[in-house]
């Protein structure tokens, strides 16, 4: 696990929900979204917020356009007494990275994570073009989708992917998100039919593109003696990393992805045999440099909720994956899974968490 | 379960109003390249970075971390960023010391920074958002009023803001860094400096400054460089609602509840007579007497009669800020983990002409929000 060969202290998703995903919430400011979602998460396995000792979020100001979006997002939650709290500005998984680093010291055995986004306030083609370098990149406003039709060319130039890979992945994707409830985009098409969809960016289809989404969601870690009082069948983080890459792309093989592959390599995803695995590959391509990178075979069942094809709330789409893999865990669908997270253009950052049942 | 961490390594940039010889990346680039070199270690001992700043606005760059992270050498490793508020400069150290405490990395390097230049941090806080009244004052604005209230309440007569302003600046020539240095300043010149958000005066008010801070946190088996470490003895953070009827702003539940805890992890009981030396997060100068009290130091009411007192001067028995703090120097993201890193540097005893002689323990503080957000840590010399 780490470079000491440290014990991996037990820590169990006691709990996740997720909002339901949709293109655009106009009735509810970020609070109100969250808080059917904690109520949820709280709720399902009988506890309040005094029973978690840390509270960790994700999201970006750049999504409401304003700063401090996250600090009127914790009256979803109600920090009254004063609670230990903290923030990242990155995907939800990466909250959830922090609060269970928080855990593994032993010192508090239960955490709530949470994260939101509306992601159809502004042009977030657009807006995600402000992560890019501000003095060499981000003038010349290389929109998001084309920076993926980029890596999706170099992709098809190298011969590991295809258009009609893509358009399977996506066929795929919603239909099993006919069975997500939550999910924002379902539907049953043919890979023909959906190879004569329209280029957005060349080689990128529409179908090969994740829907714009308003969501959050929310998870309880626990460990220790909550972890069993919480559930009768906990799912354990066995495994968790997470890698950078450089941020120039001109210097990336985009082909591949030595940070999900390193990440994966750490967090052991290769001790066992995966079942499942939920991966953040916003756009269909994706999908095929993660799964190589992760290293699975054929045999593992890809994004059963549908993935981010079906529902890709910014800041959320990761801890979602999270829980959907701990939820194929629970519901006995699973034994052994994966969820992988994505920040940055062009897959830059990955985080791999390997959840195991008991 | 948790191992010991210590910080082996600082570095700073000078803090400028404009560093328009450095990019962003240039600029975190110069402090994690003298913390590295503090500690004695290169980019490939660091196992993972943690990065901290104030709003994505304030520079107009979403997520930087993205950017950043060849700069900071954190290609193939972990790297967080962390975001807070103004304590954020403080957390993200609290949030690296969690990677090394339990034992996951040895050696991580924490870096904050703000290029307040390349934008406008006045215009970051005021962007009028829907069903939100807005603010149009900036920091300044919203914290008068809190100071008036602390006024009454206190019966604090006027000066002693004026006497933060002028002790603060004058600690400030003693650190190379400062953003200010104003060798002439005195109680006169400060009140008769422009009016701004009555009762604060221009220069009872924290500069605008582009700035970086950097450390390096390590496991007690993973110790090197040429000064001492400076262990971590307590560390919290706590959070509070922004609003609403009955929150106390003056003196937040928050900040006394975060103290007690850090208190409480480091074997502190009295405050005042324990801790050598406090670096603490005054952007605005009446904030010393108010955190006085609410960090502990005295009863409540009696803040502003130590630093009328001179108890907190350089020479007093507990020095606040010898460093210059955040109303010398104020990088605003880094501002919380300049704090933390002085109050390191002074029981490492690195703090060269600012050096508090025999500072054994020192608390680091930064706030944020609207005295929402607190997040501290007590390092000490001697080993917890």
């Amino acid at each position: 696990m780490s470079p000491a060969g440290r014990t991996v202290r037990p820590v169990s998703i006691a709990s996740f929900a997720q909002m339901q995903n949709v293109r655009r919430d106009d009735e509810h400011n970020e609070v109100e979204m969250l808080m059917p979602v904690v109520a949820e998460v709280f709720g399902t396995i009988g506890i309040t917020k005094d029973d978690v000792d840390f509270i960790c979020s994700g999201s970006t100001d750049y999504l409401i356009g304003g700063p401090f979006s996250f600090v009127m997002a914790l009256d979803a939650v109600g920090v009254w007494p004063p609670r230990a709290e903290s923030h990242v500005e990155m995907d939800g998984a990466w909250a959830l990275y922090e609060a269970w680093t928080l855990l593994q010291e032993g010192e508090v055995d239960a955490a709530l994570v949470y994260s939101f986004g509306r992601s159809s306030l502004g042009d977030l083609r657009e807006i995600l073009t402000l992560q890019l370098d501000p003095y060499y990149l981000a003038p010349l406003w290389p929109d998001t989708v084309s920076l993926a039709a980029l890596q999706a060319r170099a992709l098809i130039d190298s011969g590991k992917s295809s258009e009609a890979e893509f358009a399977a992945i996506a066929a795929r994707s919603r239909k099993d998100a006919l069975a997500n409830p939550k999910a924002q985009v379902a539907g049953d098409r043919s890979v023909d039919e959906l190879l004569r969809d329209e280029y957005v960016v060349s080689p990128l289809r529409r179908h090969a593109l994740p829907p714009i989404t308003d969501g959050a969601a929310a998870v309880v870690l626990a460990a220790g003696d909550k972890a069993r009082q919480w559930s009768d069948k906990p799912v354990w983080i066995t495994g968790f990393d997470h890698r950078m890459e450089t941020h120039s792309l001109g210097a990336r093989d985009l082909t591949s992805s030595p940070s999900t592959a390193k990440a994966a390599e750490v967090a052991g995803v290769h001790d066992g045999p995966v079942d499942v695995a939920e991966i953040h590959a916003p756009y269909a391509h994706q999908e095929v440099i993660v799964r190589e990178a992760l290293g699975l075979d054929d045999s593992v069942r890809i994004n059963p909720s549908g993935g981010p094809l079906a529902a890709n709330p910014m800041m959320s789409a990761g801890l979602i994956r999270i829980g959907e893999a701990a939820e194929r865990i629970r519901s006995g669908q699973a034994g052994r899974a994966v969820a992988h997270a994505t920040s940055g253009p062009c897959l830059q950052q990955n985080l791999v968490c390997v959840l195991e049942g008991a | 379960m948790a191992e010991r961490c210590a910080v082996i390594g600082v570095g700073q940039t000078h803090h400028k109003a404009k560093r328009d010889d450095v990019s962003i990346a240039g600029m975190v680039r110069e402090a994690a390249k003298a913390a590295l070199a503090d500690a004695e270690l290169t980019w490939s001992d660091i196992d993972a970075v943690v990065v901290g700043k104030a709003p994505d606005m304030f520079e107009g760059n979403m997520m930087p971390e993205l950017y950043l992270a060849p700069a900071l050498g954190a290609v193939g490793k972990p790297m967080l960023r962390v975001h807070t508020a103004g304590s954020v400069g403080g957390s993200t150290a609290l949030v690296a010391a969690h990677l090394v405490k339990s034992g996951i990395h040895k050696r991580v390097l924490t870096v904050a920074y703000e290029k307040q230049s390349d934008s406008d941090a006045m215009w970051a806080l005021s962007v009028p958002q829907p069903f939100a009244a807005p603010l149009l004052a900036g920091a300044g604005g919203y914290f008068a009023p809190h100071i008036r209230a602390y006024m009454r309440r206190s019966g604090a007569p006027d000066h002693i803001g004026r006497m933060v302003a002028v002790k603060d600046r004058l600690n400030a020539i003693h650190n190379p860094y400062a953003h200010l240095h104003l060798p002439d300043i005195d109680m006169k010149t400060v009140e008769e400096s422009m009016m701004l958000w009555d009762p604060l005066r221009y220069l009872e008010a924290c500069p605008s400054s582009d700035g970086a801070a950097a450390m390096v946190l390590a496991a007690e088996d993973s110790l090197s460089g040429g000064y001492p470490p400076a262990w971590i003895h307590g560390a919290a953070m706590r959070s509070e609602p922004t609003m609403f009827a009955g929150r106390d702003q003056v003196n937040p539940q928050a900040g006394r509840d975060c103290s007690a805890d850090v208190y409480a992890q480091a074997g502190i009981t009295d405050p005042r007579a324990q801790l050598d030396v406090a670096e603490v997060y005054v952007p605005f100068s009446w904030y010393e007497p108010m955190w006085l009290e609410n960090l502990g130091f005295c009863d409540l009411g009696d803040g502003w009669k130590l630093t009328e007192a001179g108890a907190t001067a350089f020479d007093g028995d507990i020095p606040w800020n010898p460093s210059g703090g955040v109303l010398s120097s104020n990088p605003i993201g880094a501002s919380g983990m300049l704090r933390f890193l002085e109050a390191a540097m002074q029981v490492r005893g690195q703090a060269g002409e600012h050096q508090v002689d025999g500072a054994g323990l020192a608390l680091g503080q930064a706030y944020g929000g609207g005295s929402q957000f607190f997040a501290m840590w007590v390092v000490g010399a001697d080993k917890p």
